[in-house]
């Protein structure tokens, strides 16, 4: 099994939807990241989902906001780790509303011609989104 | 004002009054021929579509109200480029209430958000039809007495089948419901039914493949069309369209107070000698829909039936 170093400072992204790490790497623009070092491990075995992807970063991330992984997936947790310990687990918000956040991808939705109109989504009980209108999913795609 | 956007835009007890004042129309259409003297109705289709079209002019036309509207978007401002935003808006000054038909899913909530008037939805792509909902749910209430205790068979294209899966929301808020899901692999009901609405109610349903398995225990049989239109491939189309045909033999495995149902239009997934049998129900429905509408556009402009001096629900 491969094996990536533990951390010190820094933070884990995990349970991330296998085959979506790569994208969400992407959404919180950690190829932007100077100062840190970022490990994005793939389809790592796993008991609950079968495999899954992981994120690693070690160095200073008081900068990101990780709100954005609470409505992209629902089952990511996020651990900041603090002198090789955890020091506390963030758990994403989960708006009940978001306004042109994310973007409807149905090319059948009224907002892929409409001038001007608002991209909304829901958020439902099974903590998904949903476009307001057209009420699809929303979805991460892997890359 | 509310508007008909979403069959669970009203709830199942409002569901039922307006389905009681649909049975009254139908019982004594006369009663309501002046009920919606001098009110008009603005048919917005995006897309052609004669019968839903015809169906909510001609429940106007029965009310005494007016139409007006356009068949198509080719002969409307969408040609010019004209926002849904803007349409309802301009068309709130002309009408008092509006019927839209419209390609995009979600058209009709967008138009909503702006209206000045009631809207209803004419069917939105392949996202919601409310009032084909209404409709089937009276047929099957006028056919078997009851929307409680049924066995319901859906059959062909669940997948991309938006009166499919209105229908199933609306009667999984009814009392001891069971679900039938029957179709090919490809055509499946979305997941999200069965997480959604199914799981979390506890409602028992099987998926299977075999219409001819299936038959002998349904108290409903919800036939639906494979739609071109809904498909990205014309391959996928011409392999899934004939996947289930309903015919004469295949009945004689129903129960005899089986009822039929279809959307309509059909291709070939009913044979014609199905028509003259007393359990197909398809023409009924589409009959329905007319007593359906005239009692939606009543309720949503606040008209009281006058056999009881009150209207279905406020709005």
């Amino acid at each position: 099994m491969l094996k990536v170093d533990e951390i010190q400072n820094g933070v884990v992204i995990d349970h991330i939807t296998a085959g979506t790490g790569l994208a969400l790497y992407h959404l919180l623009e950690l190829e932007k990241l100077t100062g840190a070092s970022v490990a994005l491990l793939q389809n790592v075995r796993s008991e609950k989902a079968g495999k899954k992807d992981i994120i690693k970063i070690e160095g200073d991330v008081s900068h990101l906001s990780f709100d954005i992984l609470g409505y992209l997936d629902p089952r990511i947790s996020i651990t900041v780790i603090e002198n090789g310990a955890i020091a506390r687990k963030v758990r994403p918000a989960q708006p009940k509303k978001l306004v042109n956040v994310i973007k409807c991808t149905n090319p059948r939705c009224i907002t892929a011609i409409e001038e001007e109109c608002d991209h909304i989504f829901l958020l439902t009980p099974s903590g998904r989104y949903r476009c307001a209108y057209c009420e699809q999913e929303f979805r991460v795609k892997p890359q | 004002m509310r508007h008909l956007i979403d069959p669970a835009d009203f709830t199942l007890e409002e569901t039922l009054r307006l389905m009681d004042l649909a049975d009254r129309i139908h019982d004594d259409p006369a009663a309501y021929r002046d009920v919606a003297l001098r009110r008009r109705l603005a048919t917005l289709f995006y897309e052609p579509s004669t019968r839903t079209r015809l169906s909510f002019e001609a429940a106007m036309l029965n009310l005494g109200g007016q139409v007006i509207g356009f068949p198509d978007a080719g002969v409307s401002s969408a040609a010019k480029g004209e926002t849904v935003a803007d349409t309802i808006r301009i068309v709130s000054c002309y009408a008092d209430i509006a019927a839209m038909r419209h390609p995009k899913e979600g058209a009709p909530a967008r138009a909503a958000r702006y209206s000045g008037i009631p809207v209803i939805n004419a069917g939105d792509g392949g996202h919601s039809h409310p009032t084909q909902t209404l409709l089937d749910m009276m047929t099957i209430r006028r056919r078997k007495g009851t929307l409680d205790g049924l066995t319901i068979g859906f059959c062909g294209d669940l997948k991309f089948g938006r009166t499919v899966h209105s229908l199933i929301k609306s009667l999984a808020r009814c009392e001891g419901m069971r679900f039938v899901l029957i179709s090919p692999e490809e055509l499946r009901v979305p997941d999200y039914i069965i997480e959604e609405v199914l799981g979390p109610r506890g409602i028992p349903f099987a998926e299977v493949r075999s219409l001819e398995q299936a038959l002998p225990e349904l108290d409903i049989l919800y036939m639906t069309r494979v739609q071109r239109e809904r498909f990205f491939n014309e391959e996928d189309y011409v392999r899934l369209k004939n996947s289930y045909i309903l015919t004469a033999e295949k009945m004689a495995l129903a129960r005899p107070d089986m009822a039929v149902l279809h959307p309509l239009p059909r291709v070939n997934e009913i044979s014609l000698a199905v028509d003259s049998d007393p359990r197909a129900a398809y023409f009924e429905q589409a009959h329905n829909g007319v007593f359906m509408r005239m009692a939606l556009i009543m309720t949503l402009l606040g008209l009281k039936d006058p056999k009881t001096g009150e209207v279905a629900f406020p709005c």
